[in-house]
């Protein structure tokens, strides 16, 4: 196990450094934008003397290096700055709306991913059927479709039509937990909609690619039933290539929602980082760029962990 | 003169199809076989034969892209052909079992081998957990397997391949079989190894009276392990009789000529006298891949116009040896000389010349060669490259070395290797090392993939073509047949040390080196008593991995 434990550090070490130069890029990107921020801030109307207090008082004079280890050294205690619109602090706006955010990613991918490996088993056991063609081409439709158009179908049948669900996801502080759930179904089946395709093929299409192999003749011969053959003997083999994939989509899942987010109304960070964008407000664009880099990093490691604990070559030695 | 009792598995008119190119086609064309209870019958046959085929019929089995067309297969009285397959599954886990060529591919690598041993009993509930692992670790100490009640906890991986095929003997027998089908299961092991299992197998087989079918291409073992022998060509029966006479008076000139196959032997060379320079000389080399160390002080001479070979057993260093001298690997000590001219370690920072001069045919054609490129260009390109050849006379060249290798140049000039028999691919490889104009070739294993009519066939090509263009030849090999037939000088080595080497007729005269010994003792002799033989000589704890440390 020990070798494992390295593996992981190095792996760490490595998402670290990449986690540093993303963050010299996402400051160096809005760096480049055109316009001076103080201008933009204060609007047209803002007169010579407003204009250059504000840039005092952000520091905006300080040369660029300074200005950036200054960002770096409060990011990494968590102080992201203070939000040039709002003038509090960026942290305390963003952690509520991440929190929200992972919990819709959270309520997704707890139906998503078990639906989408079971789903993935069964279209390889059935492989070349009508079932499996069915499967293929829904599970196709619902990815190709934009999330905005599937949440507007769902609303429609799911809450206009029948008013099974609600159709707008507005939290509020004195909510059960079940009417929490109740009350994000449908951003969170839309998502779902959209991630279980890629994972379903991808165990699909894992499993499949082992069934030439010699062990799973062994298993055939040694009478065990199909079923038996699949869930046994090829997916314990089959493990990375899926994790991967399940990685990649809890990402997504966190950072690829700003539109369900929009069409639900759901408080989101996703939401935040639209009206920050719109309003120029940087600090907080470059503390959710950051959190977004630093989830990926973290999720990619955590798959790598995962392939190399379902891989017994790996795991005990010689 | 038999009562039927005693018949355990009849099959009549068997045959089978396979699918390709979108249509079946017959491969095996009405086979009859009769196993009796406690019998063991070799099948015996090249590849294309249809011998695995007709294994995994045998057990109503057939693989994906495979069917039984017609005939009938009785085991026990049951017709396998008309049984449904539910109830066919259940005999196969139960009744008959597979002990598959190359147990370290056949093991699952995510589960440990005990819990793969008792997943048969248990799933049919023949054997209650508990007690199918303690017979596991009997069987696996009557297999005479190292640690007995511990080895079944590993995982494939960390298992030796002789003990991992036994294991799989062991698995086989987990539900006590009327029935096993052996294929092939020691093609893949040293020569020191498979005489371990060989011996295993049949004391087992022995000691539960279980019926066998013995698949294998190496007339050799067959005549160890089998009552009768059937011999297969092309999905046909040629003939069929018991061991003895099979091997004495065989009555088909297609058995006649494999067994007359190894007779190819060319007389030996002996070195230049006077000052002549090796072509190629190791000196003091040693190897390692990161910090395990490979070689240790590897020496040996490669004359020009001689054929070194190399034997040992996997792991003994022999490819390593080949990888220092390309450049591949470079020796961390220790140096490399060509024509008495020291090389580069590494073979980015050798000239152009000297990477012409030193070539490699490679074990696997089919993996050797690029599936999507034309013949022409495959043997175009080292002429273009090395040679400077454009247009007509690369052209030219590539048609002369199409000749050399006795491929009608028109016929072969626009094909691609797909198309080609396993033979034709590994002349083509021949072809692609000539195409530099080499001085030095290292063959790697270039026969052991090949059936063995078609091995001698490039055996006689590669002698050829050394004595037309003087080539020095390194040949990699695990097979002492192939030794004597082509070698000049022969390197035995063993843990990446060279525990002996001299010329080809000294090493074959005893007294020999305890190793080399063991290793030339180890051959398979198409005597039936020879296992018997070498056991009765050695001792049971004394043969194989045991006599090998």
């Amino acid at each position: 196990m020990g070798d494992v434990v390295n593996i992981v550090l190095k792996r760490l070490g490595l998402g670290l450094l990449t986690l540093f130069v993303i963050s010299v890029i996402i400051f160096g990107a809005v760096e480049m934008l055109p316009g001076d921020i103080a201008q933009a801030v204060l609007g047209q109307g803002a007169t010579e003397e407003n204009v250059a207090a504000l840039r005092e008082q952000l520091g905006l004079n300080d040369p660029a290096p300074v200005r950036y280890f200054d960002w770096l050294a409060g990011a990494v205690v968590g102080d992201f700055g203070v939000s040039l619109v709002s003038q509090t602090s960026v942290s305390e706006a963003i952690a509520p709306r991440f929190l929200n955010t992972l919990f819709l990613a959270g309520y997704a991918a707890v139906i998503a991913v078990p639906v989408a490996i079971m789903l993935g088993i069964v279209v390889a056991l059935l492989r070349n059927t009508l079932f499996d063609r069915v499967a293929n081409v829904l599970t196709l439709t619902s990815i190709s479709s934009p999330e905005f158009f599937l949440g507007y179908i769902l609303i429609l049948y799911l809450s206009v039509k029948t008013g099974a669900f609600p159709a707008i996801a507005k939290l509020s502080t004195d909510m059960t937990f079940l009417e929490l759930l109740d009350r994000t179904f449908l951003p969170a089946l839309t998502m779902v909609l959209v991630v279980v395709a890629h994972m379903m093929r991808m165990t699909r299409a894992a499993i499949i690619s082992l069934l030439a192999s010699p062990y799973i003749e062994m298993a055939r011969v040694k009478g065990m039933p199909a079923w038996k053959v699949i869930v046994k003997h090829a997916l314990p083999n089959a493990w990375a290539p899926i994790i991967n994939v399940v990685a990649l989509n809890l990402a997504y899942l966190i950072t690829g929602v700003v539109l369900v987010e929009v069409v639900f109304v759901y408080p989101g960070i996703g939401q935040l980082l639209v009206d920050a964008v719109t309003k120029r407000d940087f600090p907080v664009v470059q503390a959710c760029c950051l959190i977004f880099a630093a989830t990926f990093i973290l999720l990619n490691l955590a798959a790598d962990v995962g392939a190399i604990l379902t891989n017994p070559r790996l795991r005990y030695k010689k | 003169m038999e009562s039927k009792r005693d018949v355990l598995l009849e099959i009549r008119d068997l045959k089978i199809e396979g699918y390709s190119d979108e249509k079946w086609i017959e491969i095996v064309h009405g086979i009859d076989l009769t196993l009796h209870r406690g019998e063991v019958m070799g099948l015996i046959g090249e590849s294309g034969a249809g011998k695995s085929t007709i294994g995994l019929a045998a057990m109503g089995y057939a693989r994906d892209g495979c069917r039984i067309a017609s005939g009938s297969v009785e085991f026990d009285g049951l017709e396998l052909t008309t049984t449904p397959e539910s109830d066919r599954r259940a005999l196969r886990g139960s009744r008959i079992a597979y002990v598959a060529q190359s147990a370290a591919a056949s093991f699952n690598p995510a589960h440990r081998l005990i819990d793969q041993h008792t997943e048969t009993p248990v799933h049919y509930n023949i054997r209650k957990r508990q007690d199918s692992q303690e017979d596991a670790m009997e069987l696996y100490e009557k297999l005479r397997l190292p640690n007995p009640r511990e080895i079944g906890f590993r995982y494939p991986h960390q298992v030796s391949g002789g003990q991992l095929q036994r294991a799989m003997t062991a698995m086989a027998m987990a539900c006590r079989p009327d029935l096993i089908i052996f294929d092939e299961p020691t093609t893949a092991l040293d020569v020191t190894t498979q005489i371990e299992v060989l011996l295993a197998i049949r004391d087992i087989v022995e000691q539960y009276n279980t019926a066998a079918i013995y698949i294998t291409h190496d007339l050799a073992v067959v005549a160890q392990m089998a009552d009768t022998i059937k011999v297969l060509l092309k999905g046909n029966e040629v003939e069929e009789s018991d061991t003895r006479s099979m091997l004495e008076n065989p009555q088909e000139e297609y058995t006649k000529s494999l067994w007359a196959v190894r007779s190819f032997q060319r007389d030996q060379k002996a070195r230049p006298t006077g000052d002549a320079v090796p072509v190629v000389s190791v000196e003091n080399i040693d190897a390692a891949y990161g910090p395990v160390k490979v070689l240790e002080d590897v020496s040996f001479d490669i004359y020009a116009g001689m054929t070194v070979a190399v034997v040992g057993e996997s792991g003994s260093g022999k490819s390593t040896t080949a990888r220092c001298i390309t450049g591949l690997l470079p020796p961390t000590k220790g140096r490399i000389l060509f024509n008495g001219e020291e090389l580069p370690a590494d073979y980015r920072k050798r000239t152009k010349d000297q990477l012409r001069q030193a070539q490699m045919i490679y074990q696997m054609a089919d993996t050797a060669l690029n599936p999507k490129v034309l013949i022409s260009e495959i043997i175009g390109r080292p002429a273009a490259f090395y040679g400077g050849l454009k247009g007509g006379a690369l052209k030219s060249r590539v048609d002369e070395l199409l000749d050399l290798i006795e491929l009608e140049p028109s016929k072969y000039y626009n094909r691609y290797p797909p198309e080609l028999s396993g033979g034709q691919k590994q002349r083509i490889g021949i072809a692609r090392a000539l195409a530099a104009d080499p001085t030095f070739i290292i063959c790697d294993e270039v026969t052991s993939a090949l059936d063995q009519l078609v091995a001698e066939g490039i055996l006689k090509l590669l002698d050829r073509l050394q004595k037309e263009l003087n080539l020095a030849y390194m040949f990699i090999t695990h097979d002492l047949a192939t030794v004597r037939s082509i070698a000049d000088e022969v390197v035995v080595m063993k843990q990446g040390k060279v525990v002996e080497q001299g010329p080809k007729n000294e090493m074959f005269t005893p007294p020999h080196h305890p190793y080399t010994d063991l290793l030339l003792s180890s051959v398979p002799e198409m005597d039936p008593d020879w296992l018997t033989t070498v056991v009765e000589e050695r001792g049971v704890d004394n043969i194989g991995e045991a006599a090998n440390t």
